[in-house]
């Protein structure tokens, strides 16, 4: 093969005491795609950053590129160097036209006046090339995502990049841009370029990677060639240990044959939003955990805002018990007994200012209050202190602010928040985003005994492993609807391919 | 042997850096809790010193407290506002409109007495109607109170056909000009301070001792998480607009109480800024979620000691205002660096 492009060597990064990458070794060649996958504080993003120059790696730590050695210092540097970067959230201003967008920071100017017609016309031929069927003076607000990401890409190759480094690029794109978002990556490579494509998904990876590289807690653990590339060989690597014992799965609702045949404690019939949710119907039953899976975009939060009242229903009811519920805010699902653990726990969970004593309490303090409203102090105070005993929570006190823990620790608090309500249903959505692998497990055992006491639990995840290890059956979203059920059986554990297949319609095309 | 050692000394040190955190997280709470009291006690020695002694007397601390009185009470509502993330930019005319409907109803001789509920009561309607209108339509804070700044004025003069009320003889004059005697001859506080003190109070068993006061900061600091946590946002926002309104109704009864008179036009007149001044001083964040009610009381006391205190060192009425002004644009900023910080992730 051709010599590297980009060499990283014994590349480690610290924060205080905390070690975000430790050694890493990466080659990466022109004309190949190469993609970095993780979990979570794997340590992907902190390489990500040294690469754009926004971070400075520990001394000792060497980049080559094309055999020579770089050291950046400042945010663009990377970018001087021929290194390009595509965030998950483009980087782009709506209010701005394509060719402004694609020299923005660049502008040219001719004596003093911005050469906007000049400009136009050189993002003109590497728009051609790729394909796009938008004007160089086209609004960015009146496109697509998928025109989007052409506009970042185009950016990348008019500043003659040599190495393109995407994060998660189809989060946000529709089955059908992502296909031809994966067509132009694959010409791209053809052309010479070379590629880091950042992503969770098995199936991506199966379809667009050369060679794959698995990072966990901040060490590389592995690198794949194309022909080695399996999904239990990747997962292993991700996860690190014996999958079996990392997930935790006791409960067994069948073992109750009466608990499934009876009637379910939640139940959702045709509901809709009349935008991303186009009908679904779905039921939990007591002691079950049911996953909910599906690609981003599928509907799946959508959903289970529709189901506590955070968005209005155009359609469908809700039952809980057998009994229609009205449920039009997520105080009456509360009182309902259905509890919701958002995905994006700083921006809707958590009060980050407030302590951890506040945030745990703060769904049972009408409750537990004195006549007109007083707040019983006592209470509030030994409900946090048995939370933090039995969920482990780790922090100097109860009194600190919630902002200053770690991801695991913030979730725990939420998830106690949740708890102190004794919901008879939980909703559990990402429930270990952005959690390390310890506190995952850890929540994973709390589920587990949620189950085993008489709780319905339906989780969502991104993490098909996940849903395997701890759900009894799962459920698939597709494009605002259930595309397809899957249950768990002594005989057939849950299939990640099935899945994948449900998720993306694949399946017909087996057929 | 070694080994273990190390992983000993392993296990210590997480226990450490944990108690050095929490001692670290103690102090900045406490320099967070003590805020600009040291500034204030500066400034009232500063100004002892400066104006030959002349500050620390009984009958000087009266004056100022009294000049303090009306704004602490306007700065104790607009602290609920605050902590939600809003502004309440109306309250100094909703206190002209309710002077002036307080002053009409005590010259009606059978009911008189009924002035100072009505006063409040005035103010307490227009603040609902600005927390209706931002809680229930989503309108800006700060558009919708810009325009009630405004509309609420032309109330207020509406109510007096554009002139000065006045009534001589309007019940319970006492909390404008009395005072409560402590100690008879020797200690007394003005009415209008006993006041103050007694909303600051309120204020804080209300923010601090309530299921709606930790609503309240919920809101500030993260409104969708409240949503999403089952908080009726709505209800709390009308609430603090209802008792920012509210305040400034009683604002408006003790300046009405204090001149025996009001006028639509002149009554209170760029209250507002005084009243945000005293909130940002005592430390609680624009942005809502952060904040305490004794710092606010410690801002209304700095502007008034250093109105008073500007006054008896001779400083001229236009270098106060430039004085002033500097003093609300330090007050940002050490807010910004407060802001900084806090501990987050």
């Amino acid at each position: 093969m051709n010599d590297p492009i980009l060499e990283m060597r014994r590349v480690s990064k610290s924060f205080f005491s905390i070690k975000a990458l430790r050694g890493v070794d990466l080659t990466v060649h022109a004309g190949e795609i190469h993609a970095l996958m993780g979990e979570n504080g794997a340590g992907k993003s902190t390489l990500m950053k040294i690469l754009s120059g926004a971070y400075r790696p520990d001394p000792g730590s060497e980049i080559r590129i094309e055999g020579k050695a770089v050291s950046f210092n400042g945010p663009h540097a990377g970018r001087a160097a021929g290194i390009s970067i595509i965030y998950q959230e483009l980087s782009l201003a709506p209010n701005l036209s394509v060719a402004q967008n694609i020299y923005l920071g660049r502008e040219v100017s001719r004596f003093g006046m911005l050469a906007r017609e000049a400009m136009e016309s050189a993002v003109g031929p590497v728009l051609a090339r790729l394909g796009a069927d938008f004007a160089p003076r086209t609004l960015v607000a009146g496109l697509s995502m998928g025109q989007r990401q052409l506009v970042e890409i185009a950016r990348a190759l008019h500043a003659r990049s040599k190495i393109l480094i995407m994060d998660e690029p189809t989060t946000a794109l529709s089955a059908g841009e992502s296909e031809r978002l994966f067509g132009l990556i694959r010409r791209l490579r053809d052309e010479g370029l070379a590629i880091i494509y950042i992503s969770h998904r098995m199936d991506e990876v199966y379809a667009l990677g050369d060679r794959v590289t698995v990072l966990r807690d901040g060490t590389l653990v592995g690198s794949l060639d194309k022909p080695e590339i399996r999904a239990d060989t990747i997962v292993r690597l991700m996860v690190g240990r014996d999958v079996s014992s990392f997930y935790k799965k006791e409960h067994d609702p069948g073992s109750d044959s009466r608990a499934l045949d009876g009637v379910p404690v939640l139940a959702a019939v045709d509901i809709a939003d009349g935008r991303r949710v186009r009908g679904c119907s779905l039921a939990v039953h007591a002691g079950e955990v049911v996953g909910l899976a599906g690609l981003v975009g599928a509907g799946r939060t959508e959903l289970a805002h529709l189901i506590i009242g955070a968005t209005p229903k155009t359609a469908g009811h809700i039952e809980i018990e057998g009994r229609s519920v009205d449920i039009r805010n997520p105080g009456a699902a509360l009182a309902a007994g259905i509890a919701y653990l958002t995905e994006d726990r700083k921006a809707l969970g958590l009060f980050l200012d407030m302590s951890c004593l506040d945030n745990i309490n703060l769904a049972m303090l009408g409750r537990d209050a004195r006549p007109g409203g007083i707040l019983d102090r006592d209470k509030a105070r030994d409900r946090a202190r048995r939370a933090f005993a039995t969920l482990g929570i780790r922090a100097a006190d109860i009194r600190v602010a919630a902002g200053g823990l770690s991801g695991g620790n913030q979730q725990k608090v939420l998830l106690s928040r949740l708890l102190a309500t004794t919901p008879k249903i939980l909703i559990l959505d990402e429930p270990t985003r952005g959690v390390d692998v310890g506190a995952k497990s850890e929540i994973y055992s709390i589920i587990d005994n949620l189950a085993k006491s008489g709780t319905a639990v339906l989780v969502i995840s991104s993490d098909l492993p996940e849903i395997i290890g701890i759900c009894d059956r799962v459920l698939v979203m597709r494009a605002g609807m259930i595309a397809g059920e899957i249950k768990r059986t002594a005989a057939a554990p849950l299939d990640q391919e099935q899945i994948m297949a449900l998720a993306t319609g694949m399946e017909r095309l087996d057929a | 042997m070694p080994d273990d050692g190390a992983s000993a000394k392993a296990a210590a040190a997480p226990g450490l850096v944990a108690a050095q955190e929490s001692k670290r997280q103690r102090t900045r709470l406490l320099i967070r809790s003590l805020g600009m009291l040291p500034v204030l006690v500066l400034l009232c020695i500063g100004f002892h010193l400066l104006s030959d002694g002349r500050f620390f007397t009984a009958q000087n601390l009266g004056i100022v407290v009294q000049q303090a009185a009306v704004n602490t009470v306007l700065a104790a509502g607009m602290t609920f506002v605050i902590l939600t993330g809003g502004i309440d930019l109306s309250v100094g005319s909703i206190l002209a409109a309710s002077a002036m409907a307080g002053l009409i109803i005590s010259k009606f001789p059978d009911f008189g007495a009924l002035w100072l509920p009505a006063a409040v009561l005035t103010g307490a309607a227009f603040g609902v109607l600005n927390g209706g209108l931002i809680a229930l339509l989503r309108l800006p804070p700060f558009i919708v109170t810009l325009g009630s700044l405004t509309a609420v004025r032309g109330v207020a003069r509406l109510l007096g056909a554009d002139t000065t009320v006045f009534n001589s003889a309007i019940p319970y004059a006492f909390i404008g000009n009395g005072s409560l005697m402590l100690v008879p001859g020797v200690l007394s506080i003005p009415w209008l301070w006993v006041i103050a003190l007694l909303v600051i109070l309120a204020s804080w068993l209300v923010l601090r001792r309530t299921v709606l006061g930790v609503h309240i900061y919920a809101v500030g600091g993260n409104e969708s998480a409240a949503r999403l946590a089952g908080i009726k946002v709505w209800a709390v926002l009308i609430f603090v607009y209802a008792v920012s309104g509210l305040l400034a109704g009683l604002g408006g009864a003790m300046q009405a109480a204090r001149l025996y008179a009001a006028n639509g036009l002149q009554l209170g007149q760029s209250y507002e800024l005084d009243a945000i001044t005293a909130v940002i001083l005592g430390g609680t964040s624009f942005v809502g979620g952060i904040g305490s009610i004794w710092g606010t009381l410690v801002g209304a006391l700095i502007i008034a000691v250093l109105s008073n205190g500007l006054i008896l060192t001779g400083v001229s009425d236009v270098w106060q205002y430039v004085i002033k002004g500097l003093v609300i644009i330090g007050a940002v900023a050490l807010d910004r660096y407060r802001l900084q910080g806090s501990a987050r992730t």
